[in-house]
């Protein structure tokens, strides 16, 4: 039984996920409603789908990662996938194989869906045109991390009913976030009211052409919001200067409950992970009854089969 | 046009004729012709009709227009160390074939031209298996490493034209003050390379909405402009002979223009591709358009072109860097840098020409008698005793660019498919035919 015959059919004409960017609105809500089906069969004692019977899944990282790649594992399984996972530690990438030169090995294994995350951004889609299967984008660079929109709009489509209107805050280091870049993309395409909060050192250069509002204060840009998007701060933006502690990171732009108190009373606290308590956010807000960080890796698995799902309908040889 | 017989000899005497002639030195453009003798232009203008060529070989020009050959002046030769890239034979083939008589090479081979020898090795190389006239840039610190002067007397008496840090500024101010008051003394013109190191860091594009978009780190145009304020102060304090290799910006051309106002006598380029490409044509990370400096907005490009117009910018040069295909095809951060452009300079000059924002003579002067004056070079102009290094040029024949068919051993050219009006039927050295369309061309 497949999760596709259950789902309302909607078009989907792409044969890679390289990013947000080039999606339309229906191809967006299609892959959240899909994405909502497959969150119920996670539920279910009898959890494995035979939409990818027979198929090979690849998940090749090229950077570390946990829950991405235990997700995209997960979704490939449940959907009766053959999954395989290569990291760059085992890899001949380590030996100096270029880029290209894994893709040509790779595709001559002939696989059929490939999960890619590469240090550099347009590597993944690079990689996607030298090869002849799908290619799933599991971030690359500052670029893009589609999969990771799409599992948060969907978090927030479920405890919101909708996204359309909604004031979204999305806080830290906008520079480097390739979760910041997809997610302004797919929430603006939603109708949502985007805002970036951030030191304006990790302020990207032209975003507000993206069709964001910036701040550089917590206080006024969490004014309001519906919805508080936290982001990862790496320890090496203090080595480099572009903040001068953690203790005062976390002063002005950690995520407080006096902070938050800013926000709507019922705002909803996000974080893809994985979190530094104490720096980007407070402890206990994080395990808020409003948190719902959590629930944002359940549906990562769900939102991760549906968009196999959505690329199988395309796989050659179908 | 018709060749009768192929113009060799230089003892022999050769007749351009119903040419239309550009002299951009002093605004010439009428009809005529143009007498060689050994190799020098002897007689040119209206007078010359087939009864004044005596015994010389007719060339009949078909009222195309005959300019002088362009002169090159940033051109990176795998020549030492990168020949599977490009070697000084491939180099000048292709500039022949572009109409460029003339190239200026960089020192960034290996070894890095920073020693008399070597400049002597590339001056002997390229006499031996270039078709065109090829100059030599040396290092003007050892190695390009910034850390200490080169000789730049004894380099410029081997025969270096100029002198450059290559494809780096020279960020030490107190050793760039040195340098341009040093090689004063020797009437050396410098080349410098500006972007400020700091500011650039691990930058690969312009910095802006585009960059950002595309999740890559920018480099922004004060990289550029604060090392051209410092190197303008820097040539006012020493009195040294100062060139700005590339300019890419609107500020930049501000900059320049304030300076000429005020008299300083300093001189600055653009490349052609900075003329006529932004950085939208990077797309989803096309590493052809990958370049240093990078490609910028479309109101930067613009103002490159009114820089052009106005005579502010003095040069346009190709900026021709050949990279191998391993180089390009990589992510776009992780990609070299440069393009290929001295086969295609002419005709993607012409485009300016073409949309009518820079008139024919004026652009012909930033291509030949601008880079020729600096260089104190006796080509870039017609006159009677000037070297006859011509190019003959069709203005309006359409083409699209085939980089399978450029003679460039690399092939990064960001021109691929372009669609081009114009090209040299006819390129001429010493009054010697080096390229001529109808046997070579395709």
């Amino acid at each position: 039984m497949s999760i596709a015959a259950e789902a309302t059919e909607f078009s989907f004409p792409h044969r890679h996920l390289l990013g947000i960017e080039g999606l339309s609105r229906d191809e967006i809500v299609g892959l959240l409603d899909l994405a909502e089906q497959a969150s119920g069969v996670s539920r279910q004692v009898a959890k494995k789908r035979d939409d990818l019977r027979g198929r090979t899944l690849i998940n090749l990282f090229f950077e570390s990662s946990t829950r991405t790649q235990s997700s995209f594992e997960l979704a490939g399984k449940r959907l009766g996938a053959d999954v395989m996972n290569m990291s760059t530690r085992t890899s001949s990438m380590s030996k100096g194989e270029t880029l290209i030169d894994t893709a040509v090995t790779l595709n001559a294994m002939r696989p059929d869906i490939l999960v890619v995350r590469h240090h550099a951004a347009g590597a993944v889609e690079l990689l996607a045109q030298k090869v002849d299967c799908s290619v799933i984008n599991a971030g690359d660079g500052s670029h893009e991390h589609p999969t990771q929109a799409l599992l948060d709009a969907l978090t927030i489509r479920r405890h919101k009913g909708h996204i359309d209107g909604l004031i979204v805050a999305i806080c830290g280091d906008i520079l480097h976030s390739r979760v910041a870049r997809s997610n302004i993309l797919l929430l603006n395409t939603l109708g949502a009211r985007v805002r970036v909060i951030a030191p304006s050192t990790l302020i990207a250069s032209g975003i507000s052409r993206l069709g964001v509002e910036v701040y550089s204060s917590m206080w006024e840009g969490l004014e309001g919001a519906d919805i508080v998007m936290m982001l990862r701060l790496q320890r090496e933006r203090m080595t480099s200067n572009l903040v001068p502690s953690q203790r005062e990171y976390f002063h002005f732009f950690g995520l407080d409950h006096e902070k938050l108190s800013r926000a709507k009373p019922d705002a909803l606290i996000m974080h893809p992970g994985p979190m530094n308590r104490g720096v980007e956010i407070d402890s206990s807000v994080a395990d808020d009854q409003r948190s719902v960080i959590r629930e944002q890796v359940e549906m990562g698995v769900a939102v991760r089969m549906a968009v196999l799902q959505a690329l199988a309908r395309h796989l050659p040889n179908h | 046009m018709t060749m009768q017989t192929s113009a060799q000899d230089n003892g022999r005497r050769t007749a351009l004729l119903y040419a239309r002639l550009i002299d951009p030195s002093t605004g010439l453009d009428e009809t005529g012709g143009v007498l060689i003798e050994d190799g020098k232009i002897l007689d040119l203008g209206p007078e010359v009709t087939a009864d004044s060529g005596g015994q010389a070989q007719m060339i009949d020009c078909g009222g195309h227009v005959l300019a002088p050959g362009l002169i090159d002046m940033l051109v990176f030769s795998g020549e030492p160390g990168h020949e599977h890239r490009e070697t000084l034979s491939t180099t000048s083939r292709a500039a022949a074939a572009g109409g460029v008589t003339t190239i200026i090479c960089m020192p960034n081979t290996e070894p890095v031209i920073d020693d008399v020898a070597l400049v002597d090795f590339i001056m002997r190389r390229a006499r031996d298996t270039a078709r065109i006239n090829v100059h030599p840039m040396a290092a003007m610190t050892k190695g390009l490493k910034s850390e200490e002067m080169a000789e730049i007397g004894l380099l410029r008496d081997a025969g270096a034209i100029a002198f450059t840090n290559g494809k780096t500024s020279l960020a030490d101010a107190k050793m760039m003050r040195n340098v341009l008051a040093y090689a004063k003394d020797f009437g050396a013109l410098i080349i410098h390379h500006l972007e400020e190191p700091t500011l650039t860091q691990n930058g690969v594009m312009n910095e802006g909405e585009v960059a950002t978009r595309l999740g890559l780190p920018g480099i922004p145009r004060e990289a550029e402009t604060i090392m051209l304020e410092r190197d303008l102060r820097l040539a006012e304090l020493t009195g040294g002979r100062y060139h700005a290799g590339q300019i890419s910006c609107r500020a930049s051309l501000d900059i320049v223009r304030a300076a000429k106002e005020r008299g300083l006598p300093i001189t600055c380029g653009v490349s052609i591709n900075h003329l006529t490409l932004n950085e939208n044509d990077i797309g989803p990370y096309r590493t052809f358009f990958k370049m240093r400096p990078p490609l910028r907005s479309e109101d930067d490009r613009a103002a490159m072109v009114e820089g052009i117009a106005s005579g502010d910018i003095d040069v346009i040069v190709s900026a021709h860097d050949p990279q191998d295909a391993d180089g390009k095809r990589r992510p776009f951060a992780e990609a070299a840098d440069g393009a290929i452009g001295v086969e295609t300079l002419l005709s993607a000059a012409l485009r300016l020409y073409h949309d009518g924002s820079v008139d024919l003579s004026t652009l012909l002067r930033a291509l030949t008698a601008n880079p020729a004056r600096l260089l104190g070079l006796p080509s870039g102009r017609l006159a009677k005793g000037a070297p006859a290094d011509l190019v003959l040029i069709d203005l309006d024949t359409p083409f699209v660019v085939n980089p399978e068919l450029l003679r460039t051993r690399s092939k990064n050219t960001p021109f691929d498919e372009a669609r081009l009006q114009g090209r040299a039927l006819m390129t001429l050295v010493a009054g010697r035919a080096v390229y001529n369309y109808g046997e070579h061309g395709s």
